[in-house]
């Protein structure tokens, strides 16, 4: 490590000359004294380490209660052990294989439709030689993103609301009798997928038209000297150009796809949908933190139980880029 | 499509390379699927402004379709003269202000010291860092943390437990790393200056663009956010704008009173329906004013993050 030259050199020379007749012991000592030079950065380490112990280290070992039956009295660590009960409860009760069903699809069509329509609008964009027109395109479709949950299902209910909104409107326009989706379980999962598309295509897209810009336009003059029309040249060049960022993407969201924003899933419930809306997450905080009988050690157990299977998708996926040759997660 | 796959070199004597028909009809294809994708993201907008700017009875009875019709503010003066609302907008400020503040400090303290490659133990520190984003001990055990503190009900239950984003941390450590050459510690070092010497007197005047915009990017967090308070704050009068905002267009809770002026059930429930656009409209400017500042570095971003490795 040659940045490691110190401005105190008598020190570092001096240890330098025993440290060839130093045996472990010595290297022990080279280490600690190359961390007490560098106390400052552990002082400021300080703070943010004990940021994350405190809120994402205690939980993980607090997350043994799944295997306990908390007790106020008891708390984390005196609570009954009752090894795998609230795991067995879950998996017996009527509501896991619909948890199960509800999240699953949920996720899937999510990852199915979400994925190829920022890259068909990314192909698109790289397309347009109006340079006015594509910013205006990529400025309106980026805007939606930073819209908030709360806001964006707000949006979602006034535009389907069947007394106005447009789809209140269509309906009318086309003579028929207005329809009230939001009370169509059926009709549940696409509304939140298609809004979910709306809100963040623009967003998405942004990755692959960085992407497409780093093609080398050598390649596009050739296959323009060649004769290539446009569709092939998308076709032969831009998509194996943004195939691997695109690899990569896929089984990254597939890895992360049993994550979804159960915020807005929340926020789109009513009581109408909840046999389909009804996800791992949502159901954890109904459970834990939203019912009369706060059972957190029972919520918990359900929330352990997606947290290692999301873990070791994940992990699967990160993996498979890795073999794939591209650069991974971490 | 089929015909759009064909080979359509169609060269014009003694003219260059130009346009076959084929590209033409893809470049038609191409802007009218463009044109719709703008007007499909566009209308809604569009129509939440046009309705928060129209009369209630003309919202509700489905007039308003792309321009504002009987032009109105009541929505603007009725959500403006929402105690609950106003309160719901100072607590936002603040979070949004301290929080943010609290956040980007915390970031550049984890930044700092894990660019640096003579700090002993790095890459476990780093691991350390990253970990949380694979695995959670979950909702539960985090409330009880949060409760244990003596959180829950006070204002630091929103500024405090959402500190550090570790998708943050990345970005800031991989634009120190890009940014910040090695070369420039070492010289530092030689001329005797300290760790935190080099942070405060070289690293931030040089990060000022990120801290810009790490600044706002938890502040948009921030300002969106809403689940926290709703786990952590049961006193209303705590609750940031989006809390009172779900009050208002999810679960149709409007406090009455407000409307005490207006007699007929009709109107009420037009004017109901119509402060939601203007809220909408009165939540979402202050995040979209933000938005051409932030676009830019989210693109720039991803674009490290992903590409560059």
């Amino acid at each position: 490590m040659a940045s490691t030259r110190q401005p105190n050199s008598i020190d570092s020379t001096a240890f330098a000359g025993g440290r060839t007749a130093a045996a472990p012991a010595g290297s022990m000592r080279h280490l600690l004294i190359r961390m007490r030079r560098r106390w400052q950065l552990y002082l400021l380490l300080l703070l943010p380490l004990a940021y994350i112990i405190i809120f994402n280290y205690i939980p993980m070992l607090g997350a043994q209660i799944a295997f306990r039956d908390y007790t106020a009295s008891g708390g984390i660590w005196n609570s009954e052990w009752v090894g795998l009960a609230n795991f067995e409860r879950f998996f017996n009760s009527y509501q896991f294989s619909r948890l199960i069903v509800n999240t699953l699809s949920l996720g899937l069509y999510l990852l199915v439709v979400g994925f190829p329509i920022p890259i068909i609008l990314a192909l698109s964009l790289n397309q347009v030689r109006t340079l006015w027109f594509k910013k205006t395109v990529q400025m309106v479709t980026y805007a939606p993103h930073f819209i908030s949950t709360v806001v964006m299902v707000g949006l979602i209910l006034q535009m389907l609301n069947p007394r106005f909104g447009i789809l209140a409107q269509l309906t009318a326009a086309l003579g028929l009798a207005p329809a009230s989706v939001m009370s169509k379980p059926d009709l549940y999962q696409s509304i939140y997928v298609w809004s979910d598309i709306w809100q963040h295509m623009g967003f998405a897209a942004i990755i692959y038209l960085a992407a497409l810009t780093t093609i080398d336009p050598a390649l596009h003059e050739a296959a323009v000297v060649d004769g290539a029309s446009r569709v092939q040249r998308i076709w032969h060049i831009d998509i194996p150009g943004i195939l691997p960022i695109a690899t990569m993407l896929l089984i990254l969201n597939f890895g992360n796809f049993i994550n979804i924003g159960f915020e807005k899933v929340l926020l789109l419930q009513n009581p109408v949908n909840t046999s389909v809306s009804e996800i791992l997450d949502t159901y954890v905080y109904k459970v834990g933190l939203a019912s009369p009988t706060l059972d957190f050690s029972y919520a918990t157990a359900i929330g352990l139980f997606k947290g290692v299977i999301a873990l070791i998708m994940v992990v699967v996926a990160n993996s498979s880029v890795k073999r794939l040759g591209q650069e991974s997660l971490w | 499509m089929s015909i759009l796959r064909l080979p359509s070199i169609q060269r014009k004597s003694g003219s260059s390379i130009q346009e076959s028909r084929g590209d033409k009809v893809f470049s038609w294809i191409n802007y009218t699927f463009l044109t719709i994708i703008l007007i499909v993201v566009l209308y809604p907008l569009i129509y939440t402004l046009s309705a928060s700017i129209s009369a209630p009875s003309a919202v509700i009875s489905g007039k308003v379709i792309l321009f504002p019709v009987d032009f109105s503010l009541v929505g603007y003066e009725k959500i403006f003269s929402y105690p609950t609302f106003l309160n719901g907008m100072l607590n936002s400020l603040f979070y949004t202000i301290v929080g943010s503040s609290v956040s980007v400090v915390v970031t550049f303290m984890a930044a700092y010291p894990l660019t640096r490659r003579d700090l002993p133990g790095r890459r476990f520190l780093t691991v350390l860092f990253f970990f949380p984003m694979l695995f959670s001990g979950g909702l539960i055990p985090f409330y009880l943390v949060v409760r244990d503190l003596g959180l829950v009900n006070t204002r630091w239950a929103i500024v405090i437990p959402t500190a550090l984003s570790v998708w943050n941390l990345i970005i800031t450590i991989s634009f120190l790393r890009a940014s910040i050459p090695d070369e420039l510690y070492e010289a530092a070092q030689i001329d005797g200056c300290s760790d935190i010497g080099f942070l405060l007197k070289i690293v931030l005047p040089l990060a000022k663009a990120l801290i810009a915009v790490l600044f706002l990017v938890y502040a948009v967090g921030q300002w969106n956010q809403w689940f926290f308070s709703l786990v952590f704050q049961t006193n209303p009068d705590l609750l940031p704008l989006q809390n009172i905002l779900r009050n208002i267009l999810i679960l149709n809770k409007v406090d009455l009173g407000m409307m005490a002026d207006i007699k007929r059930m009709a109107d009420q429930q037009a004017l109901q329906e119509q402060l939601k656009f203007s809220s909408i409209v009165v939540a979402s400017v202050p995040v979209l004013l933000l938005y051409p500042f932030v676009q830019r570095y989210f693109v720039q971003g991803l674009t490290i993050g992903a590409i560059k490795g």
